[in-house]
């Protein structure tokens, strides 16, 4: 979890991830941001995310976030 | 709960009907009125204003309502006559006049000018427009656009005008709001009279063309005219009027006059005639001999009311008071606008 | 058939009154009949094209349905006796099966939509080069487009790849599943709807509504009134200024700009309002395909809310496969360190030109569309570059963002941003495009504007201003609808709704440019 939210705030330095909950629906990410996220994601996480994973319900938080990362690691 | 849907389509309903109700103002306020320019796209719808009925009907095209004065055959023979005519008048729109004519009056005689012979497809929007737009609804209108219709044409802008003329919202004048609701008469039993003299001077000689018959599709339309006529018991008569142009070429000649011996129709060419009838195309023509003017057109008149007097079976009504006073009227309307448009010319 | 022909309205009239008299259980049925017959209007080999999709999509999506089903059907049985590895490589293999069939249908599909779409352009592009090589030409193929095709592929499309992944479960009944295909209101320009969206209300049993029927009454006229008072209006000086590009330069390319922004705004909009509200009216709900797309402050922004199903068509089915693709995972792994940083964004960039260059190829196989969609994707990304630069600026000016002046600032510079890049689908020749926009700085002859010239295309100072009201008009109802959507507050107040039909009906007869004089000009997206 630490390791996800220093990506993100490497990203968004000004967003503090640990209670944002509309990462998508409030348009923080957009659709470049997602993309770079989930190279690193993939990268630091060693985890294929289909497209289909590319969802607003898994990218809206970072809390969504870990639980896809775990559920895509179990498999 | 039921009250309010009650109202809700009443309230709809008014709606509607306020729509149709403005539908109707900007129709009548945007269709073109004829009443000072292009008086001839005023002419067909006249006709329904006539309060008796008539020994002779013409039809056909600007050769009839710009050549012969039924005023002239009323004074002189006490013939009752009317023109339904229209500029550049195809067949088929003949046709379909003469038999919407028969649903309201059989006249004795119904004259056919043949120049439209020679047009066997829909020519122009515009012209079309004057021809039919006048007419009142009935299957013969309809019948009339079918034929009609060039391409880019299509039923429902005759039936709502206003699909046809809302673009003229930027050229209304104050002739379209004088007009809205009403019509001046400018034609006098279908006559559209001119005063002006410009003579007759080098008329061309008619291109050859690569083909003199008339099409069948202009033959079977004279035919159904000569079958209506019979039917009816209406003698039908075919004239070509004195108009030096369009050429009309001696093989049409041929053909028409055929055609009339054939069928027993009695065949007037007005060309062949104009020292009977005293024509002089440097004074009698108001646009070099293409049509005659008010004077041209009373001599035509004069020769062709003694040749209906005796060899058709017109009245002579003069002493009949229901048509006296109607057409005694007509022929003070006729008088007074002459001389207005002589005061006119001679003012100009 | 033209959304704006008398004989669209007939159609509709009929569809409608059987639609709410038959019984309910029927009414996808005459929908269905109703789209073929609208489609067999366009012609009936339309109707071969739209079947072929329509059916092969429908079998491959059964068949990757059913194998998806009981490929987790057979995990959920095993999943104990499995280990985590053993999981894994069946599901990959489960993948490989589901994907060989939904790849053998996108590839029929889509080489159909490339065949009539890009024959002619490939092959033309090849004689260019042959001709330069010295060799003969090919013969150009010469296909008719048939109508629509672009937006059907790709909402069939869709489902499929969405039934792969496993988002819905797949559409049993063919005759269903074809009228998803060819729902008529959206077959000539849109929206690209999702099945998942579109299809509960499609096959729904609807009742009369006269709430619904009334609000989609309003946005259907509205709709009309936008494209044949506004767009089509507005089309007849566009026409003249393109077809003179040495004649009309400098302050005239700004007015194409302007006016081709406004013009096909309405006629897309207008389109998209005629769609929604007849859809509507049958009970059907289709997704919005905008959001006030000319109030954006970015470019990205705009992109999110013009023609925004195409937008998240491609986002969703090309950007995010691509991004996650191995090979441009492989690229961010191994460029990641390179020069100090930046090549952490090396894949992402690489897939937004990808994906621009594909957007701007489904708009039209032609030179124009393909540097439009790349100059897109180029604005895009140098904007995304230039956020820190922004962001400094505005820790500078703390006060200025947000307010009033600086917000619009933010939506005209948008604006002219994307018309100046939408030019190029005016004039439809790059280097054309490229001549006349110069001019805006060589030859500027500002005089023209009010000497009269501008009267003298095609249209009276009257049109002008009609097109300005409607203009206006347009951005009023916009305005509206800022906060919240207008059309169920006008429902709410019936008599106002019924004055506003009212009056639209009456001035769309008057002032819609139709009827003889005129060419009933088609919806521009038709052809997409």
């Amino acid at each position: 979890m630490e390791e996800l939210l220093a990506i993100l705030n490497e990203m968004h330095p000004e967003v503090d991830f640990e209670i944002a909950d509309n990462l998508i629906d409030g348009k923080i990410l957009d659709s470049i941001d997602i993309v770079s996220l989930v190279g690193e994601l993939s990268d630091t996480f060693s985890i294929e995310i289909p497209a289909e994973e590319i969802v607003p319900e898994n990218f809206n938080s970072a809390q969504a976030l870990w639980d896809m990362i775990c559920r895509l690691d179990e498999a | 709960m039921k009250t309010k849907k009650k109202s809700a389509v009443l309230a709809t309903l008014a709606w509607i009907l306020a729509v149709a109700a403005g539908l109707w103002l900007l129709t009548g306020l945007l269709t073109p009125k004829y009443m000072t320019d292009i008086q001839e796209g005023a002419l067909i719808a006249e006709y329904y204003k006539e309060k008796t009925d008539h020994d002779v009907v013409f039809i056909g095209d600007c050769e009839v309502y710009e050549n012969f004065s039924p005023d002239v055959l009323w004074r002189e023979y006490g013939v009752t006559s009317y023109i339904r005519g229209s500029a550049q008048q195809l067949i088929w729109q003949s046709y379909y006049l003469l038999e919407e004519t028969l649903k309201y009056e059989t006249p004795k005689v119904v004259v056919f000018n043949v120049l439209s012979m020679k047009y066997d497809e829909p020519q122009s929007e515009p012209y079309n427009r004057m021809t039919l737009d006048g007419m009142r609804l009935s299957p013969a209108k309809i019948g009339s656009i079918r034929a009609s219709m060039t391409e880019e044409e299509d039923m429902l802008s005759y039936l709502f005008p206003l699909l046809r003329y809302h673009s003229r919202w930027g050229e209304l004048t104050g002739e379209d709001v004088t007009y809205w609701f009403r019509r001046d008469i400018v034609s006098d039993s279908g006559y559209l009279m001119n005063v002006g003299t410009r003579p007759a001077e080098n008329v061309p000689e008619g291109a050859p063309l690569a083909d003199y018959r008339f099409s069948d599709v202009c033959w079977d339309y004279l035919d159904r005219m000569a079958e209506l006529c019979a039917e009816h018991g209406v003698q039908f008569v075919l004239v070509k009027a004195p108009s030096l142009y369009p050429y009309w070429y001696d093989q049409w000649e041929e053909q028409i006059e055929d055609y009339a011996a054939e069928k027993g129709l009695p065949y007037l060419n007005f060309l062949e005639l104009i020292d009977e009838t005293g024509l002089d195309f440097d004074t009698d023509t108001y646009d070099n001999g293409l049509h005659l003017n008010l004077y041209g057109a009373e001599k035509l008149s004069r020769w062709f009311g003694a040749w209906l007097a005796e060899n058709t079976p017109v009245e002579d009504r003069r002493e009949q008071p229901d048509y006296a006073e109607i057409w005694n009227e007509k022929s003070a309307v006729y008088a007074a606008r002459q001389a207005r448009l002589e005061a006119e010319r001679d003012a100009a | 058939m033209s959304f704006a022909s008398a004989r669209f309205l007939g159609f509709l009239a009929v569809l409608f009154v059987l639609y709410y008299l038959i019984p309910r259980r029927h009414q996808w049925k005459l929908l269905l009949a109703g789209s073929l017959f609208f489609y067999w209007f366009a012609g009936w080999y339309c109707l071969i094209y739209i079947g072929v999709t329509a059916v092969t999509t429908w079998l491959a999506g059964r068949k990757v349905g059913s194998l998806l089903e009981r490929q987790e059907r057979y995990l959920a049985e095993h999943r104990a006796e499995m280990s985590r590895e053993e999981r894994k490589a069946y599901q990959a293999a489960a993948r490989k099966v589901r994907f060989r069939w939904m790849m053998a249908c996108l590839l029929l599909n889509f080489g159909i939509l490339a065949v009539v779409k890009y024959a002619a352009f490939v092959v033309e592009n090849l004689n260019g080069g042959l001709a330069l090589a010295g060799a003969p030409g090919l013969p150009v193929p010469d296909l008719v487009l048939p109508m629509g095709i672009s937006f059907y592929t790709f909402q069939a499309m869709g489902y499929l790849l969405d039934v792969y992944r496993g988002k819905y479960p797949a559409e049993r009944s063919l005759g269903r599943f074809a009228l998803f295909v060819t729902f008529f209101p959206q077959l000539i320009q849109g929206p690209i709807s999702r099945f998942n969206e579109l299809s509960p209300s499609l096959y729904a049993e609807h009742e009369w509504d006269s709430r619904q029927i009334a609000m989609g009454a309003e946005r259907a006229l509205w709709g009309l009134a936008k494209k044949l008072i506004v767009a089509d209006r507005l089309a007849i000086p566009l026409r003249a200024l393109v077809a003179e590009p040495d004649k009309y330069q400098g302050v005239y390319v700004i007015a194409v700009i302007f006016l081709y922004a406004v013009q096909l705004y309405a006629d897309f909009t207008g389109g998209i309002d005629i769609t929604i509200g007849v859809a509507r009216m049958l009970g059907v709900q289709v997704t919005e395909n905008f959001e006030r797309p000319f109030f954006s402050k970015n470019t990205a922004e705009y992109w999110r809310r013009w023609h925004i199903t195409m937008g998240t068509w491609f986002r969703d089915y090309v950007f995010y496969p691509m991004s996650v693709s191995k090979p441009i995972l492989n690229l961010h792994k191994k460029a990641k360190n390179w020069l100090w940083g930046f090549g952490k964004k090396l894949s992402v960039y690489l897939c937004t030109i990808i994906l621009w260059f594909v957007t701007g190829i489904w708009h039209g196989a032609s030179w124009n569309f393909i540097v439009w969609g790349l100059l897109n994707g180029v604005v895009i990304l140098v904007s995304q570059s230039c956020e820190p630069l922004y962001a400094k600026f505005h820790a500078k000016f703390p006060r200025l963002k947000g307010t009033f002046g600086y917000r619009l600032f933010e939506v005209a510079r948008t604006f002219w941003l994307m018309g100046l890049i939408r030019v190029l689908d005016v004039y439809r020749d790059v280097p054309l495009t490229f001549r006349q926009v110069g001019t805006i700085l060589t030859s500027f002859h500002p005089s023209v504007l009010w000497n009269g010239s501008f009267l003298e295309l095609g249209v009276t100072a009257g049109d002008w201003v009609v097109a300005a009201l409607g203009g206006l008009a347009m951005l009023g109802v916009s305005l509206c609808s800022r906060s919240e959507p207008l059309w169920p507050r006008l429902t709410d107040r019936p008599n106002l709704a019924r004055g506003f039909c009212a009056a639209l009906i009456l001035l769309t007869l008057v002032f819609g440019v139709y009827g003889i004089g005129y060419d009933a000009t088609q919806f521009i997206y038709n052809q997409f």
